[in-house]
């Protein structure tokens, strides 16, 4: 749910990054996080175990420049990725006006990506969305692992609308950038049509 | 979308602004937020210079919707308020209607009491605003009489150019 403040001329919408538990979320965050002019970006917070898994999300807020005179503000979160988080996930799908799939393209964690598409659906109708029609990216990250299934099968098993399709080394950066703009294009161009 | 977006015009903000403002001057609290449950900012009075307000409704949004799962957990429909007490500073998170948190930092030259007092004045008037909002946006969503929205000539080249490109 995007919130447009009139007074203060700001646009703020919410990304979500969701994948399987060490796909890469925070990896990508992190990494924009790194690479964000010190004046665009805020504070990175991540609520993380002891062993730097993500407990219950990462926040990074973006300040984007403006768009027809208003500043366009991009809040990214993660999801923590293991299974048994499924309640803290589904929290923070609350209000989200767009989605980055991070999947992690090596053939031993196919089944997981194939989970974590369909919990993400259950979830995000849990809050009223349909992940046939909210903005939606789909990453291939860790193309560079040796094991790294190829990307027509991976397309075959994890696409299912159409949707951009980016591939990425998440921890050199490779498609970071591209994958959030596919995203926030698709936001904004939502805005249009409203 | 599947749930309307907010929108806040110069006149409803300004109210809620005014709200606040004097929430934290009667309360004598360091600082007074209103948070969108979604986690975005709407509002800030007092000494909102010392502290990182992104940050903070961000993680307010988060604990108010985990302690929301705690909630339902226990077949309760919602807490509608969480304490922290702090060695010096303290805060106090309140749910205004369907889509607000309230928070109020504050320190020795408060109380708790006052807080409460004040707090449940203000969410009244919070809420009326609150309504107000929603109402006007069913208005326009069931009329199909939208706003003009600013973003309705936004181009390739506009988000382009959000990425420097």
């Amino acid at each position: 749910m995007t919130f447009i403040n009139y007074a203060s001329r700001e646009i703020n919408c919410k990304i979500v990054y969701y994948g399987p538990g060490l796909c890469g979320k925070t990896t990508n965050i992190q990494w924009i996080y790194e690479q964000a002019n010190p004046e665009k970006k805020g504070k990175l917070v991540s609520l993380a175990t002891e062993t730097d898994r993500t407990l219950f999300f990462d926040f990074l807020p973006l300040d984007m420049g403006t768009v027809k005179g208003f500043k366009v503000r991009f809040h990214l979160y993660t999801v923590p990725g293991q299974v048994f988080y499924d309640a803290s996930r589904k929290l923070i799908l609350r209000g989200c006006d767009g989605i980055i799939f991070v999947a992690d393209s090596q053939q031993a964690r196919m089944e997981a990506n194939i989970e974590s598409i369909a919990n993400l659906a259950t979830n995000l109708k849990e809050n009223g969305f349909d992940i046939r029609s909210i903005p939606y990216v789909l990453q291939l990250n860790k193309r560079d692992m040796p094991s790294a299934a190829p990307v027509p099968e991976m397309e075959r098993l994890l696409r299912f609308r159409n949707e951009p399709m980016i591939e990425a080394v998440a921890n050199q950066g490779t498609g970071v950038i591209e994958t959030l703009k596919a995203c926030a294009r698709q936001i904004l161009m939502e805005l249009q049509r409203a | 979308m599947a749930k309307l977006d907010l929108v806040m015009f110069e006149e409803e903000y300004r109210l809620l602004q005014e709200i606040i403002a004097r929430l934290a001057k009667d309360a004598s609290a360091k600082v007074v937020f209103l948070v969108d449950k979604n986690g975005q900012q709407i509002a800030a009075a007092g000494d909102v210079k010392s502290i990182d307000a992104t940050s903070l409704a961000s993680l307010t949004a988060g604990n108010v919707a985990a302690t929301d799962g705690l909630a339902k957990l226990i077949g309760e429909k919602e807490f509608s308020l969480l304490f922290h007490e702090g060695e010096k500073d303290n805060l106090h998170i309140s749910i205004v209607g369907k889509r607000g948190i309230l928070v109020v930092i504050f320190d020795q030259n408060s109380s708790l009491a006052l807080v409460r007092l004040r707090v449940k004045k203000a969410s009244k008037e919070l809420q009326e605003i609150f309504d107000q909002v929603e109402q006007r946006a069913q208005k326009e969503s069931d009329t199909g009489n939208r706003f003009e929205s600013p973003f309705s000539e936004i181009t390739d080249e506009d988000i382009d150019r959000l990425f420097g490109d």
